[in-house]
């Protein structure tokens, strides 16, 4: 379904190649916070500890918010594949929408942290869970600027059925941070 | 002018690096020079110990990652493209941000030397001084209250980014711009351990980033990643370090096994020996560079298990690199050898990298490294690798690709001058230490007594370090004499089988007039069952577009360094003014015409 501008080698699109190798080089970066997360978890010599603080309620509606946005992403590419920009407008706004609305309730989710006495300073667990969660927080306002970006451009008439492939990959990076949330909600709020 | 800075011609940028690279080169082995007039005699005091520290945290920081690891990437650039039949790399703009990027964390860095005053340290250099390997917790802000530290994190960070952006840039343009019938075993082994390298530089970099990000958290947000008070183990770092320190040492001597790869077919006229072995035993070496990082670690005692497991893992990564050296001796053997430079500097890394192999296999049983470690015997051996290795690997390389880059020829005969002067010069310097080393001379400490007994093979190794310096200043008069002088190299003076001779020295801007059809792997030379292939013709049949330059990649660049003053100089302003440079360059960039 891709679009071959240029010949190349492996018939892959150098662009969504070179996205594959970025993710590659992305996942080491989760697996060097996912380990020391780990490796320090049930360190901390003071409070307040994760049973205490995680609210898996709250955090499921974040991941179930998080996923319906890939599933949005997913209907984004197809319309726009098919070359229907109008239904594609809609679910690149929707999706960067979820994505806006998981960081809200990260928002919300740090600021009760810290009034219930969890800083970056207070322990261990406070330094791995801002620095991983945050990383991964940053990630995603990465991929919602970028589908913003993608959804003014078709506003402005200017991203068509010819710029799949862009779209494809921004697919690529967002479920990639979609994926990457589903390892931290279950190492850091649901296996405590 | 315009044209340089703007450039997205892969030569350009080849030749960018080069003389950035070697710029640094020079820098480091200046603070080398210092360390060495130091240590010439015993109760030195040259250098201050303060400045000592300096002097050999950043002589090792900017030799890795300023001089070799660039160097290397100034062929990564120059030839690479020309050895698969390419016009240009896949990415040419995130190719010059990545050289920008490079450029600007090396003066970074640097700075630090020069910018005491203004954080009132009451003397001019505040440059780094925990190591290159920057132990913590030593770098905590608790031992290390000073800016020297912060350069240096913030520094790497930059200098990280510009490696991953090279990495995905060269592993898309092997895999995906090769000519037609160049498959991926005809590749010549040069641009195979281009690909290998890369692929450790992007699964590597990630992992040093994070314990440089945990090191900043603790340093400007006071989190407790690396502080044992609050239940943290330093030893994190230890191995966040040397999960990417290892492969890094294969980042470096890989690309320098590729170069002689490619050199010793080209003077023994015979295709390399076992062509597939070597190719093999090179990605056997990526893998297994992956396993043996806990043995920079044997002293930290993680127990019997975790050493046996690495010593061994250590004992068996030299079993491909051997391989290599075999293969390079045979095929040598029975050679018709023609004795250039680049042939000299060849053998002598061969020559040289077995010493440093077999050191570095005594590191690798834990009884014996006990005894090794944080001696001057560690830094014989990282010299032997890393100077006999990989400088002699590069030096092959510039005597072999310096014709093909500028047109012009180096000299030979002040060629063997510069080359017989640095193999004497390096053994000088470095075999000593082998000694001083196992006498008992720590290292990192910037003086020693008399009666430790030293004292003789010190001076004959600093004696050895000003030999290689005048080395390179025969070099430098080298390259310096060719611009002029040197003699006109046409398009294949040495009669190379790969495609990088089949076209004008240096090439045109689009490379090959018409991009080559391949059928074997060595397309330029007559064998059993092949025919030479013709050469591209002079004239390019019709009209080839050349992407123009771009300023964006340079201004997203420069968004990098502004963003790292602001943790440095806690200034919150400067922050948001290097997230909007970056942002800007980077939409600039991508909303731009450009046609690759």
């Amino acid at each position: 379904m891709t679009t071959h501008a240029t010949h190349t080698s492996l018939g892959l699109d150098n662009r969504k190649m070179a996205f594959w190798a970025f993710i590659g080089s992305e996942c080491l970066l989760f697996t060097s916070l996912i380990s020391t997360y780990l490796v320090y978890k049930g360190k901390s010599v003071v409070g307040p500890y994760p049973h205490e603080i995680l609210n898996i309620p709250f955090t499921s509606v974040s991941t179930f918010d998080l996923l319906m946005s890939s599933l949005m992403m997913v209907l984004a590419l197809a319309a726009v594949q098919r070359g229907d920009m109008k239904w594609g407008k809609i679910w690149l706004f929707s999706t960067a929408l979820l994505g806006l609305v998981f960081l809200g309730g990260q928002v919300i989710e740090f600021t009760e942290f810290v009034h219930k006495g969890l800083t970056l300073q207070t322990n261990l667990f406070g330094c791995t869970f801002f620095v991983l969660t945050g990383t991964h927080g940053a990630h995603v306002t990465v991929g919602v600027l970028w589908l913003l970006t993608l959804w003014v451009r078709a506003l402005q008439g200017k991203l068509t059925s010819a710029h799949a492939t862009t779209v494809e990959i921004s697919g690529l990076y967002w479920h990639f941070v979609d994926v990457v949330w589903i390892v931290i909600f279950t190492v850091v709020y649901l296996i405590q | 002018m315009k044209s340089w800075l703007t450039t997205t011609d892969h030569k350009r940028i080849g030749l960018l690096y080069f003389w950035t690279a070697f710029s640094f080169f020079l820098i480091g082995g200046v603070e080398a020079l210092f360390i060495r007039a130091q240590l010439a005699q015993p109760n030195g005091h040259l250098v201050t110990a303060e400045t000592y520290n300096q002097l050999f945290t950043m002589h090792g920081t900017t030799m890795v990652f300023l001089a070799l690891m660039p160097l290397s990437a100034s062929f990564f650039n120059y030839i690479v493209p020309l050895q698969i039949g390419a016009r240009d790399v896949a990415f040419p703009r995130l190719n010059a941000f990545s050289y920008w990027v490079f450029l600007l964390g090396g003066l970074f860095l640097n700075a630090s030397w020069l910018v005491g005053p203004l954080f009132h340290a009451g003397r001019l250099n505040v440059a780094p001084d925990g190591g290159w390997f920057g132990y913590a917790n030593l770098t905590e802000r608790q031992f290390s209250p000073g800016p020297n530290i912060d350069f240096w994190l913030l520094g790497l960070q930059i200098l990280g980014i510009s490696s991953l952006a090279a990495g995905f840039n060269f592993i898309v343009t092997i895999l995906n711009l090769r000519a037609p019938g160049m498959k991926m075993m005809r590749v010549p082994v040069f641009t195979w351990m281009t690909l290998v390298t890369q692929f450790l530089v992007i699964t590597a970099f990630p992992v040093i980033t994070v314990g440089l990000v945990f090191l900043m958290f603790d340093r400007f947000f006071g989190t407790h990643f690396y502080v044992s008070q609050s239940g943290a183990t330093p030893i994190l770092w230890q191995h966040l370090f040397w999960l990417f320190g290892h492969p890094e040492v294969y980042i470096l001597i890989l690309p320098a096994m590729g170069i002689v790869s490619d050199v010793l077919p080209t003077f023994a006229r015979k295709p390399l020996f076992g062509y597939t072995v070597v190719v093999y035993s090179g990605v056997l070496i990526g893998f297994m560079g992956w396993g043996v990082w806990s043995h920079h670690m044997f002293s930290v005692g993680l127990g019997p298990i975790a050493d046996s497991v690495f010593s061994a893992t250590t004992m068996l990564i030299a079993v491909p690199t051997g391989v290599k050296i075999f293969n390079w001796i045979a095929t040598l053997w029975g050679g018709d050898i023609r004795g250039t430079t680049a042939l000299h500097f060849a053998v002598g890394f061969i020559a040289m990298f077995i010493i440093g192999g077999l050191s570095g296999v005594t590191h690798a049983s834990p009884p014996t490294d006990l005894q090794q470690t944080d001696t001057y015997y560690v830094v014989a051996h990282i010299h032997y690798v890393l100077f006999g290795g990989t400088i002699m690997g590069l030096f092959a390389g510039i005597y072999y690709w310096w014709p093909k880059m500028t047109g012009r020829l180096l000299s030979e005969t002040l060629g063997k001058w510069h080359f017989w002067l640095q193999f004497v010069g390096m053994n000088v310097a470095f075999f000593p230490m082998h000694l001083i080393g196992l006498l008992g001379m720590p290292r990192r400490v910037y003086t020693y007594a008399p009666e430790l007994g030293v004292s003789d093979l010190n001076l004959l190794s600093t004696i050895g370090a000003f030999l290689i310096a005048l080395s390179i200043l025969v070099f430098v008069v080298n390259l310096l004499r060719s611009r002029t002088h040197g003699q006109r190299a046409g398009n294949d003076p040495w009669g190379g089988a790969t495609l990088e001779w089949s076209i004008p020295s240096p090439p045109p801007v689009y490379n090959f007039s018409v991009i080559p059809t391949v059928a074997n792997r060595l397309p330029r030379w007559k064998t059993e069952h092949h025919e030479p292939m013709r050469d591209p013709p002079a004239a390019p049949p019709g009209p080839i577009h050349v992407p123009g330059g771009s300023w964006w990649p340079m201004l997203a660049a420069f968004g990098l360094p502004i963003l790292a003053l602001a943790p440095l100089t806690h200034t919150l302003w400067l922050a948001f003014v290097g997230a909007a440079v970056l942002l800007a360059g980077i939409f600039l960039w991508a909303f731009e015409p450009f046609e690759v």
